[in-house]
């Protein structure tokens, strides 16, 4: 398996109020090449930071990219100029984001929004790019696709917008599609139905898919390896089976553990204690360490590395984890 | 039984909020450059205005026909007119006029248009649509034309200048303000001082007329500008000031026939007023911005 | 769509009438005795009579009330007391020129407003955007009959470029059109500015980025076109204030428009042409506010489809 986008210790933060907040502190992780991988953590834990600072999209936000590499296909487009990123953005990379309904310029029809970049990007005449948004459209399952061009996205349902949505990301067939919470917003049915087209996208179409997600439901139903990210840092990784069956680091472990089980009679459902830290006054040492049930006096001095754990196909990043992998290689080198 | 309890706390609360929100007010606002020296000009004008006749450097009406239309210099600031008076002593002495008239205009059509908005919108029926359906007349007609037609019934001079420039103010007044009390009327203590037996005109004294004040504040900071550019249109026009008083739209409009010979006579009653409105127009942004956060971008 | 038209025009009605009747009221509270006016000093009081008579101004209000709605739904304003003049004919010499100086000044007021507000919003937070800004305010400041006189102290006295008044060429319209304009210029500019700064902060926009979209294609075909909207509602509202500017304006010009027309026959106390002038005034203020409504209509497609 090829990779086909390598994150390499990436940094961003943003400015508030005259301070500097990072808010991904050092995120390494890959992406192989027809993989569907989920970025999962608690809103606040940087996982959509991440994924608009590998589209450079952070324009019209108080954030930037401060280090890091980010590898696409070979090259470094972090270090690429703005123009030709915007080759990348849209062709070779391109992301749905999760409120549709808000996503869509409200004032222009659904035919002209899909039509400009494939305009763009595929040098289609008019007729032809509109030939082509139509069969866009049936490809995403949206009926009557003829009719829908010529409306406005309030006049479709949340479901249908979203499905407008992909159908723009796929238009000019990228080979990644970043997927930032793409069912949140949506209907229960409905987010079935959408993850199912995801599915068929990698099936079908040979896309790799990065699904960004608070939802561990979502994760074990599309995933096939999944990331998590706790307080802008990955803090396990791993094969979707595998973490769920096993899971290394105490947050994740927590996470599976407070999933609501159809079937077990709890009478609490149980939660994480405590909260997520403030990026501006992050605690020394592990950052989850206060909610560690797990926790050392050596979690309190020094944060962890990511490191491989011994006799699984799992990374995490937890002083328990070392104990267990002395000597092991870290996947930060 | 304790719905109201709980409103009689809320309205205490609510009367602290407003004055902590003072202090954070003040601080907010003395960041903005822009606002805090448009205050200093502002203050400037003040002093002006309460002690031009003794700052001037010469009498308003003071003539010397040796010296007529003479352009700046160090005995005359800012030159002389056609009677040899001294033009940066009129400027000064006129600053009364017409910055009172500018303010007093605007404060009648406040307190005349808050009075209509309360009404309306705390009584609503026929009261408000009587109130409305008159104000919709009004807007039909813009502004200036509106006060021109005023002043031809009452007559010229700067009183009426006042009553007609407040007659176009109150509409915009009393609809703003009727909005509010409106969305006012929504919460809940008022329902509940209601239930209470409080008499209506307390409630809207003690309770609801408060909570316009900032809205008043900035609107009348946002209209004063306004409302003296139109004093001196107006005065420009021959209906204001008598001609001849160091009012400046009359300045101006004396101005007009020496265009050529005595460009200080047009240049600087204008930048008068184009200065005081602008440090108005600022200090009012800077106000609606510290006020009023929806506002901001 | 059409049904949204019709009934704003019917709303209209019940206003129209109830502006004629506020006009006619207005008029007839102005002090003075036109029939004196006209006959003058020296008269005496059987000739004032008489011409009083043959004016119709010795009917009742009521009536004269009537006669007044039946000339206006029959399209007959009446005459100039003054000139004997049919109103309409007086209006016909100058209601082209007021109008296309009020057409030349939005125009203006439009086209340089959104260009200064789209800068402002690009780039803010730096210089352009105050410098932007502050012209604006400075528009907003500035009376607009001191800005027509200094412009013709500079432009006309100074360099000889346009005329200092009348409206024998084209060069006329320029400046005075520019001193009308300048107020409107500055708030089109402001609320440009706030609105696009307000969209360009919507997820639309991230999504058209996220396509490869180019900055440029970002702010006019999606950003701009949002706002459009609001920036047409605001310049029609403004048209009032063109309006009432243009009565001084064309003064400092000695423009021979309607707004000189105005203070002339308030003076002479000429009834007809006062009454009328004010309804036209209205009128156009009360149509550009409709063409405004459903200008508005048309570009939110969330109305429209309503």
């Amino acid at each position: 398996m090829s990779q086909l986008l390598k994150v390499k210790k990436l940094k961003t933060a943003f400015m508030s109020k005259e301070q500097s907040v990072q808010v991904v502190r050092g995120v390494s992780f890959g992406i192989n090449k027809g993989e569907i991988v989920g970025i999962v953590g608690e809103s606040g834990c940087g996982k959509s930071v991440t994924s608009l600072s590998i589209m450079r999209l952070l324009k019209g936000t108080s954030g930037h990219v401060q280090e890091g590499e980010v590898i696409f296909n070979g090259k470094n487009i972090l270090e690429m100029s703005e123009r030709e990123m915007r080759k990348v953005r849209g062709k070779e990379m391109s992301m749905i984001f999760q409120d549709p309904m808000t996503s869509l310029n409200p004032v222009l029809k659904i035919g002209r929004q899909l039509m400009q970049g494939i305009m763009l990007h595929l040098k289609l005449s008019k007729k032809e790019a509109e030939r082509y948004a139509i069969e866009m459209l049936e490809s995403v399952g949206i009926p009557r696709a003829e009719s829908i061009m010529d409306e406005y996205p309030h006049q479709l349902s949340g479901g249908m917008n979203q499905r407008v949505m992909i159908a723009m990301a796929m238009s000019c067939k990228p080979e990644l599609l970043i997927a930032d919470e793409p069912t949140t917003a949506l209907d229960v049915t409905i987010q079935a139905q959408i993850l199912e087209l995801m599915k068929d996208l990698r099936d079908k179409q040979d896309t790799t898919i990065m699904m960004i997600t608070h939802d561990l439901g979502v994760v074990s139903e599309v995933c096939d390896r999944v990331i998590v990210m706790y307080a802008g840092k990955v803090v396990e990784e791993g094969p979707t089976k595998e973490v769920f069956e096993n899971p290394q680091h105490p947050y994740t472990e927590g996470l599976i553990k407070s999933m609501p089980k159809i079937g077990l009679k709890q009478k609490r459902l149980y939660a994480i204690p405590g909260q997520v830290p403030d990026p501006m006054s992050m605690p020394r040492g592990c950052k989850f360490a206060a909610r560690c049930p797990y926790v050392m006096d050596k979690c309190l001095e020094n944060e962890p590395e990511l490191l491989d754990v011994k006799e699984t196909k799992q990374q995490s990043r937890c002083w328990l984890t070392e104990e267990k992998s002395k000597g092991g290689e870290t996947v930060e080198s | 039984m304790s719905n109201t309890n709980v409103s009689m706390d809320e309205i205490t609360m609510e009367d602290e909020k407003a004055e902590s929100m003072i202090k954070i007010l003040i601080r907010s606002f003395i960041k903005n450059k822009l606002a805090l020296a448009s205050f200093i000009v502002l203050i400037f004008l003040l002093l002006i205005v309460i002690f031009g006749p003794w700052i001037a450097p010469y009498d308003a009406s003071e003539t010397d026909y040796d010296s007529i239309l003479e352009g700046p210099s160090l005995n005359h600031l800012a030159g002389t007119d056609e009677f040899g008076k001294d033009v940066f002593s009129r400027l000064i002495i006129g600053a009364r006029t017409s910055l009172s008239v500018g303010f007093s205009a605007v404060l009648l059509g406040a307190v005349a248009g808050t009075i209509l908005g309360l009404l309306s919108g705390f009584f609503g029926g026929w009261i408000d649509r009587i109130i409305m359906r008159t104000s919709d007349v009004l807007f039909a007609f813009p502004d200036l034309i509106l006060a021109i037609g005023m002043v031809a019934i009452l007559g010229p001079g700067l009183k009426n200048v006042v009553i007609a420039i407040a007659f176009f103010s109150t509409p915009s007044f009393a609809r703003i303000i009727r909005g509010e009390t409106l969305e006012i009327k929504q919460r809940l203590f008022i329902e509940a001082e209601q239930s209470l037996g409080a008499k209506k005109g307390r409630i809207i004294l003690k309770h609801v007329f408060p909570q316009t004040v900032p809205t008043i504040i900035v609107y009348i900071s946002m209209n004063v500008g306004g409302a003296i550019i139109s004093a001196a249109s107006l005065s420009f026009l021959g209906l204001g000031a008598p001609p001849g008083s160091p009012e400046w739209g009359a300045m101006l409009s004396a101005s007009r026939e020496f265009v050529g010979q005595g460009f200080h006579l047009i240049l600087f009653p204008g930048l008068a007023v184009f200065i005081t409105v602008l440090a108005l127009n600022l200090f009012g942004d800077g106000l609606r911005d510290v006020l009023d956060p929806k506002t901001r971008d | 769509m059409g049904s949204y038209i019709v009934k704003r025009i019917l709303g209209l009605i019940p206003l129209l009438l109830a502006v004629s009747f506020v006009i006619f009221i207005f008029v007839h509270l102005i002090p003075g005795d036109p029939a004196r006016m006209m006959a003058g000093r020296d008269a005496t009081n059987e000739e004032v009579e008489a011409l009083r008579v043959s004016l119709g101004l010795d009917k009742s209000l009521v009536e004269q009330y009537f006669v007044y709605m039946k000339g206006l739904l029959s399209g007959d304003l009446g005459h100039s007391l003054r000139s004997n003049v049919p109103v309409t004919e007086l209006f016909s010499d100058r209601f082209l020129p007021s109008l296309q100086l009020s057409l030349m000044s939005i125009g203006w007021a439009i086209a340089m407003g959104i260009i200064m507000g789209v800068i402002a919003a690009v780039f803010r937070g730096k210089w352009p955007d105050y410098l932007s800004t502050f012209i604006a305010i400075s528009g907003i400041s500035v009376p607009n009959f001191w800005l027509g006189l200094v412009m013709i102290q500079i432009f006309a006295v100074g360099f000889g470029w346009f005329p200092a008044g009348g409206i024998e060429t084209w060069k006329s319209y320029i400046m005075p059109s520019f001193a009308l304009g300048a107020g409107i210029m500055a708030m089109i500019t402001r609320f440009t500015r706030s609105s696009l700064v307000q969209t360009l902060q919507e997820d639309f926009i991230r999504t058209a980025r996220s396509r490869g979209l180019n900055e440029k294609s970002v702010i006019f075909g999606h950003a701009l076109k949002k706002s459009i909207i609001t920036v047409l509602t605001i310049a029609g509202l403004q048209f009032g204030y063109l309006l009432g500017g243009s009565v001084v304006v064309e003064a400092v010009f000695s423009f021979p428009g309607m707004g000189r027309l105005l203070i002339d026959s308030i003076q002479f106390r000429d009834y007809p042409v006062v009454q009328s002038l004010l309804l036209i005034f209205s009128l156009q203020f009360i149509l550009v506010n409709l063409v405004v409504d459903i200008l508005y209509g048309i570009f939110n497609p969330k109305i429209r489809y309503n």
